[in-house]
C-alpha cells in the first residue's frame, strides 16, 4: 500500500514534526559533537541534506529495479550501507575536482556522513513506508534540511549556554541533551497538524 | 593489557558508552516509551558488538588495514542481519514496532567503535568480553530510562497495568522530548556520583 499524502504535507512534515534528528533520534553522535561549532555544523548540515537527498533516490531505485524484482530484500542492509559509502566517497572525488574552496568546506565532513544513521535511516523508513518516487525525493530533502535546521539552531544555542553559569556536573553533555529536549518539544508541537506516516 | 574484571568496571560505569563517551545513542533512544521494545533493542545491540568484536579481532591480522573500516562494517551487517531475521521470525510483532531500528544498530557508533578501538589489538575471547559488557552498559542506562518512560507514560511495565487507578498518565513520557530530558538528568546524576568518586570527568 503507497500511503496517499498530499506531497507538501510530507515535505513540510518531515522538516518540522517528523525531524529525523528530534522525533526518531537519528544522526545523534555527529549531531552532538559537532554542534559546539557554528561554522562546522552549518558545513556538516548541507553535506547531511545533499548526501540524504542523492542516497535517499539511489536507494530506492535499487530497492524497486533490483532488490525487489530479484528478490534479494534481505540484503538490503549490506546493499544500502554500499551505496551510501560510495555515493559518498565519488561526491568527495567530484567535490575535489570541481571546487577546492568548497572542498575545504564540506570535504572532511563527508566521511562522517557514512556512518551517520539518518542517511541510513531514511533509505529504510523509505522501504517500511513504501514511498514513491516523488515521495522519497521530498522525504529526504525535507529530512536533510530538517537536521540542518536543527544542528544549526543547536549550535547557536549552545553558544550562549557555554558562557551561562551551569553546574560542572551538568556540563557538556547532560546540558545539550535538556537543550535538544526543549527543541524538540518546539518542534513536535505542530504534529496533530500534520502526520508523515 | 587490562583484566576481564576491569573491563567489566569500566564498560559498566567509569566509561559507560551512553554517559561517558555518549557514543550509540541514536538508534535507541526511539525505541525506550516500551520496555520489552528496550529490552530487545538492548538485547540485540549487545550481541551484536560482542560477536563482531570477536570476529574482528579473530580476523584482525588478514584485514589489511586501509580496508579495514568497510570490513567491519559489513561484519556488523551480517551479524545484524542474523539478529533481524531471527526477530521476524521469532517475534513478529516486536520486530514491525521497531521498524528500521533493528537495522540501524549497523551504524550504531559503540559497536564499530569497540572493534576500532579494542578488538584490533586485543585478543578474541577478551573482545568478545569487552562487547559483551558495553552493551550492557548501554542496555542499564536504556533500562532504568525505559522503565521511567513507560511507567509514567503508560502506567505499566513490561505491558502489565500497574499503577493504581485515577493515575493520569504523563503524555510528555510518551513523546520524544522527554528521552532527550531523562537522559540528561541520568547523565547530571552520573556525573555527580561520578566527581564524588574522585574520578575524571
Amino acid at each position: 500500500m503507497t500511503p496517499d499524502l498530499n506531497l507538501m504535507s510530507l515535505f513540510i512534515g518531515s522538516i518540522f514534526t517528523s525531524n529525523i534528528l528530534l522525533a526518531n533520534f537519528l544522526g545523534m553522535c555527529s549531531f552532538i559533537s559537532i554542534s559546539k561549532n557554528m561554522q562546522s555544523s552549518n558545513g556538516l548540515g548541507i553535506a547531511v541534506t545533499v548526501v540524504l537527498t542523492i542516497t535517499g533516490i539511489i536507494n530506492w531505485l535499487v530497492l524497486n529495479y533490483i532488490l525487489i524484482p530479484t528478490n534479494l530484500l534481505y540484503l538490503r542492509y549490506i546493499i544500502f550501507i554500499i551505496v551510501i559509502a560510495s555515493v559518498v566517497q565519488i561526491l568527495e572525488m567530484i567535490i575535489d575536482r570541481v571546487s577546492q574552496s568548497l572542498y575545504m568546506a564540506l570535504g572532511i565532513f563527508l566521511p562522517l556522513i557514512t556512518v551517520n544513521c539518518a542517511i541510513l535511516g531514511v533509505a529504510l523508513f523509505i522501504e517500511i513506508r513504501q514511498y514513491s518516487f516523488w515521495q522519497t525525493l521530498l522525504y529526504s530533502l525535507g529530512s536533510g534540511i530538517g537536521w540542518w535546521m536543527a544542528i544549526v539552531l543547536l549550535a547557536a544555542m549552545r553558544k550562549k549556554i557555554e558562557k551561562s553559569p551551569i553546574p560542572e556536573t551538568l556540563q557538556g553533555t547532560g546540558i545539550t541533551m535538556i537543550t535538544i529536549g526543549m527543541m524538540a518539544m518546539a518542534f513536535i508541537g505542530f504534529s496533530g497538524m500534520l502526520t508523515v506516516q | 593489557m587490562s583484566s576481564a574484571k576491569e573491563i567489566f568496571k569500566e564498560n559498566l560505569w567509569t566509561k559507560n558508552p551512553i554517559f561517558m563517551q555518549v557514543l550509540g545513542i541514536c538508534s535507541a533512544l526511539a525505541v525506550t516509551n516500551l520496555v520489552t521494545n528496550t529490552l530487545v533493542m538492548t538485547v540485540g545491540v549487545t550481541l551484536v558488538t560482542a560477536f563482531s568484536s570477536f570476529t574482528v579481532s579473530l580476523l584482525k591480522n588478514f584485514i589489511p588495514s586501509r580496508v579495514r573500516m568497510i570490513v567491519q562494517v559489513l561484519i556488523i551487517a551480517f551479524y545484524v542481519i542474523i539478529v533481524d531475521i531471527i526477530l521476524r521470525a521469532y517475534a513478529p510483532e516486536i520486530s514491525k514496532s521497531l521498524g528500521p531500528y533493528v537495522g540501524l544498530i549497523i551504524t550504531n557508533c559503540i559497536i564499530m567503535g569497540r572493534a576500532e578501538a579494542f578488538a584490533l589489538s586485543n585478543p578474541p575471547l577478551l573482545s568478545f568480553w569487552d562487547g559483551a559488557t558495553s552493551g550492557f552498559g548501554y542496555m542499564t542506562v536504556l533500562m532504568v530510562i525505559a522503565i521511567i518512560r513507560e511507567l509514567l507514560g503508560f502506567g505499566t511495565l513490561l505491558g502489565y497495568p500497574i499503577v493504581p487507578e485515577g493515575f493520569t498518565p504523563w503524555t510528555i513520557m510518551v513523546t520524544p522530548p522527554s528521552a532527550f530530558f531523562l537522559l540528561g538528568t541520568f547523565v547530571w546524576i552520573a556525573k555527580i556520583i561520578l566527581k564524588k568518586q574522585g574520578a575524571e570527568i
